[in-house]
């Protein structure tokens, strides 16, 4: 009797609970996608509030505001808090109101009362004379992001004209935004699949800049030194090249930090370093092109990676050996024995060491993995973009893929939407510093924030109210010096 | 009078799970009330409940006739409620007095600890209820049942008489619970009421005056301690019969399978951790280590398993020396080894119990092909083991962190004892398990003697070691100080010896077979 009480309450094991594919896609995205909209949503009261034309008339309106007018601002002040305060413990005015709540209704409930509250404080402010001032504040906003929209995918209106006029120059203008945003992303998604890589083994790879630098460097000396030989065995040599040097960097923290137990955060910033200043002098030594600038000498044309469409669009192969990295980057960590190995040296070392586990070996190879990925986001900037190489050219790619790889949580394919993102956000953030006059740096407040939410994702579930999965979440990384 | 505490049909529901249904419970005044059952019986998530960690779906909770709801622990310690929870949740580095006051604060001029006070105060309650404690000691320099009596003098400062106490003598030496158990009578004694769950059978009927049994989240019975037997109460919990002896035939030794000689190894802090440790398992017997926690047994079975280099000796396993060899040669050999601390060592919480299963052989056959994992053989697999072994799991691909302890052991057992094994190093393989758990474990580690296999079995458990033992090791301060046949071998005999009596003056049992044959 006993047993049929169980199988009752405990679903037969055998049978795998498989939720429906939208279902986990959803879980996966929900949370990165919450952190990039409040993200957004905090970086247009930033955008509004730096705005001086917004400025100048808020001034305006406080200076004219009669006794009437500060009370009224005070009425609009507790009802935000009070709306704030309602919308966060739905449940005990439910029950105030008698009604039992469970989650759905309070859910309802929340969302109604924030709404509720948003359109309240409008108007308050409205009635008190701020119409003007939100009026500007939503200007300031909407044609930052419109601009920052348009200048990374493109005008639908102005692509739809040039396909139907079918002139070959006006589309390829139409269409420059998004072949640049494609452009931009390609070495995101490199260094993002390098650092992703690094946190599935534990590691802290800050030296995804420093690798880039030295793959550069490789891959452009392969490129410039190396004529007469055909393009086919060219790219791949100069490719390969990029990957070895970043691979050659990746492996001294690695090799420290197996070894002697140096902690690579540490060591792979003083890498960085290393290969900042190797550039420069080599770039003004050994590699530098003659002339009074320190940059290398254009590679041969047998190393460029080829381009699909005519100047000025330069979208070329790069893009697509990236999303190849990424299949194998994702098949090697989810479907070999050596993934299995690094991913479990990552969750758990103990247990790594107790099933047989060599932690060193896998450290240094997921170390130089790492590299050799970053090496390949240096070489495809010099292969695919540059065709030389200048000093501080990468402007900090290997950076922000630490916050690429957060907000793609380690995964591949989560990369490479986030790179896309980046590189939308990168190349579309110089058109709105020029139309809107927003400075780009508004993106990298943006990307912080992004950030910041991701590294602490109870903001984003205490603000959404997302109850937090049952299942662990991924491990970065571990702590300090453990 | 009515009851100190009662709880009224209280239901709780987790996805997938009925973990309480409609549980009904009263705890009168100056009552030692038993909460048995196995694991995953739901009584973790009802103390959780009467403890605010949850909120109950449905049901009421009645403090001295008053309804009460628990939204959290303060909630629980304002209606008296105060739990002792199975890890402590002390701070090793600050004293007895500071760990009490922690959250609960006196204050001389609102701003300065008042330690003085605090510590008069708990001298005060550790001679009312006979729980010897120095107030200035710090928490890390004392035995571990010492620390236990910190958390309740925690309690007790904070007025609560209503005591939960989580599987309060897990952690505990022999003699050590025999000091509970007269600190839990006192405690009774002088007003206090107390909920004592355990899986343990013999304490609850050594100290209980009431017990009531859970299983699959209902209560399956009440009764008392006079009215009822270990067999009938194991049934009750368990739903058939259980065998609490293990039955197992005479061993027949075989060949030496592993071969320790004058073993010498260090702890963490380069202590002498096992100190000339001789000792030989044979093919087809189960070699007992006993001794309290904390005497080499740790580093000795890390020595043995590769985990651990010896600073000097020998270890051999079936004739090759495998000093300081790596875990995989070891395991490759033929050696499973259930480790002492599961989730650290044992298991990979993050991965679903599939990937847990293949921990030790995902590199060849059939969970690998060539350098490509095959993921569905391992669900066969661990779908296989799973149900051989009785996981209580929603799927293979749940994360083994989800599990509750008791089964994420038996993902252990399963992967270890599913191998063709020559040598099995079972470190606490019952460590938290319920009875029928246990009783199938004991078992399984039975059928690999029978085949063959030599057994080193380490346990600080005297009742596991004298179930399942052929010959039993005493470990104290590093040492074997005697190794003495299971016939001979009583829990006080062996207690006195683990205590770190001397051999050759401690009087030897009476002889039911052999010779006790002493080693110093």
């Amino acid at each position: 009797m006993a047993e049929s009480v169980l199988k009752e309450i405990i679903p037969p094991v055998t049978e795998v609970q498989r939720q429906s594919l939208w279902r986990r896609a959803w879980e996966a995205v929900q949370l990165p996608a919450l952190a990039l909209f409040t993200a957004f949503v905090v970086g247009g009261f930033i955008i509004a509030l730096s705005d001086f034309k917004v400025l100048e008339a808020l001034a305006d309106t406080v200076s004219r505001l009669n006794p009437i007018g500060y009370a009224l601002l005070i009425l609009t002040a507790v009802v935000l808090i009070g709306g704030v305060a309602i919308s966060r413990k739905p449940e005990i005015i439910l029950s105030r109101l008698g009604f039992a709540a469970t989650g759905r209704q309070s859910r309802w409930f929340n969302i109604i009362a924030v709404v509720l509250t948003i359109a309240a404080v409008i108007g308050l402010l409205v009635i008190i004379g701020f119409g003007h001032v939100l009026e500007l504040a939503w200007n300031a906003v909407i044609s930052a992001y419109g601009a920052l929209l348009e200048g990374s995918l493109g005008n639908p209106a102005q692509m739809i004209a040039a396909l139907q006029s079918g002139d070959s120059r006006a589309i390829a203008l139409a269409f420059y935004p998004i072949s640049e945003s494609l452009v931009a992303s390609t070495p995101y998604i490199f260094a993002g699949l390098a650092v992703a890589l690094g946190f599935r083994c534990g590691l802290f790879n800050i030296g995804a800049e420093g690798q880039l630098f030295i793959g550069a460097l490789t891959s452009v000396f392969v490129g410039y030194s190396l004529t007469g030989l055909p393009a086919i065995v060219h790219i791949p040599l100069a490719l390969g090249a990029g990957a070895l040097g970043g691979a050659l960097w990746g492996f001294v923290p690695g090799f420290l930090k197996a070894r002697v137990g140096a902690h690579e955060v540490i060591n792979t910033i003083m890498m960085n370093y290393i290969a900042f200043r190797l550039s420069e002098w080599l770039l003004n030594g050994p590699m530098k092109r003659p002339g009074a600038v320190p940059v290398s000498p254009f590679i041969a044309e047998s190393a460029q990676l080829p381009r699909f469409f005519p100047d000025p669009i330069r979208f070329h192969l790069g893009f697509f050996i990236a999303l190849g990295m990424a299949v194998f980057v994702w098949w090697f960590l989810f479907k070999s024995r050596w993934g299995f190995e690094i991913r479990t040296v990552g969750a758990n070392p103990n247990a790594a060491r107790y099933a047989g586990m060599n932690i060193a070996f896998n450290i240094i190879l997921a170390m130089c993995m790492s590299g050799a990925l970053a090496g390949m986001a240096g070489a495809n900037e010099v292969l695919g973009v540059n065709y030389n190489l200048a000093n501080a050219f990468s402007s900090g790619y290997g950076f922000d893929s630490i916050a690429l790889a957060l907000l793609g949580r380690s995964h591949p394919f989560g990369v490479v939407l986030a790179a896309l993102l980046f590189g939308t956000l990168r190349s579309g953030g110089t058109r709105m510093q020029n139309v809107a006059q927003i400075p780009i740096d508004i993106i990298i407040v943006v990307q912080a924030l992004v950030i910041a939410f991701m590294a602490a994702p109870g903001i984003i579930r205490a603000i959404y109210r997302i109850v937090k999965p049952r299942e662990g979440e991924v491990v970065f990384t571990r702590g300090w010096g453990r | 009078m009515a009851p100190v505490l009662e709880l009224r049909n209280i239901t709780k529901h987790f996805p997938g799970v009925l973990a309480n249904d409609r549980i009904s419970f009263t705890l009168e005044q100056n009552e030692i009330h038993a909460l048995l059952g196995e694991n995953g019986a739901g009584k973790s998530t009802l103390m959780n409940i009467l403890y605010g960690l949850y909120q109950p779906d449905e049901g009421e909770i009645i403090v001295r006739g008053r309804p009460v709801k628990i939204h959290s622990p303060s909630d629980a310690i304002r209606a008296g409620i105060g739990m002792v929870h199975q890890h402590f949740m002390l701070v090793p580095v600050l004293t007895v007095t500071e760990n009490v006051m922690l959250g609960d604060e006196m204050l001389t001029g609102g701003v300065f600890l008042d330690r003085r006070s605090a510590a008069q105060r708990i001298r005060d309650i550790s001679k009312q209820y006979g729980l010897e404690v120095d107030p200035d000691a710090y928490i890390k320099d004392l035995p571990v049942g010492v620390q236990q009596r910190v958390e309740i003098i925690k309690l007790l400062f904070r007025n609560a008489d209503i005591l939960i106490l989580d599987e309060p003598t897990a952690v505990l030496t022999p003699q050590e619970v025999n000091d509970l158990f007269k600190v839990i009578r006192s405690l009774v004694d002088q007003g206090k009421s107390l909920i004592f769950i355990t899986h343990k059978l013999k304490e609850v009927l050594a100290t209980a005056d009431r017990i009531t049994v859970l299983r699959a989240g209902r209560v399956v019975g009440s009764t008392t301690p006079a009215q009822t037997t270990e067999a009938a109460l194991a049934a009750m919990m368990v739903g058939r019969e259980v065998a609490l002896e293990v039955e197992k035939a005479e061993a027949k030794p075989g060949d030496v399978v592993l071969s320790l000689e004058h073993l010498e190894v260090l702890d963490d802090r380069l202590n002498v951790a096992v100190d000339d440790v001789t000792l030989d398992v044979r093919a087809g017997e189960i070699m007992g280590v006993a001794g309290v926690q904390g005497n080499g047994q740790t580093e000795l079975v890390e020595v043995i398993t590769g985990l651990r280099r010896p600073v000097s000796g020998r270890v051999r396993i079936l004739g090759h020396d495998v000093t300081g060899a790596t875990p995989r040669r070891i395991t490759e050999l033929g050696v499973a080894h259930v480790p002492e601390d599961r989730q650290r060592d044992g298991l990979v919480l993050s991965y679903p119990v599939a990937d847990n299963i293949a921990l030790q052989e995902y590199y060849k056959p059939p969970f690998a092909r060539g350098v490509v994992i095959d993921e569905q053989a391992i669900e066969k697999e661990a779908a296989r083991l799973v149900q051989q072994f009785d996981v209580r799991t929603p799927s293979v691909q749940t994360p083994a962190g989800s599990l509750s302890g008791g089964n994420q052991q038996k993902v252990i057992v399963a992967r270890e004892l599913s191998r063709p094994i020559k040598l099995l190093v079972a470190s606490q393989p019952t460590r938290g398990l319920d009875v029928g758990s246990i009783e199938y474990i004991h078992k399984q580690i039975v059928r690999k003697r029978d085949e063959g296999a030599a057994v080193l079995l380490v346990s600080p458990e005297l009742d596991e070691i004298l179930a399942l033992s052929d010959r039993i090791a005493v470990m104290y301060r590093g040492r074997v100080v005697a190794i003495v046949d299971a016939d001979v071998a009583t829990k006080e005999y062996l207690g006195l010896l683990m205590a770190g009596a001397d051999p050759a003056t401690t009087p030897v049992p009476e002889r039911r077979h052999k010779r006790a044959e002493v080693v110093t």
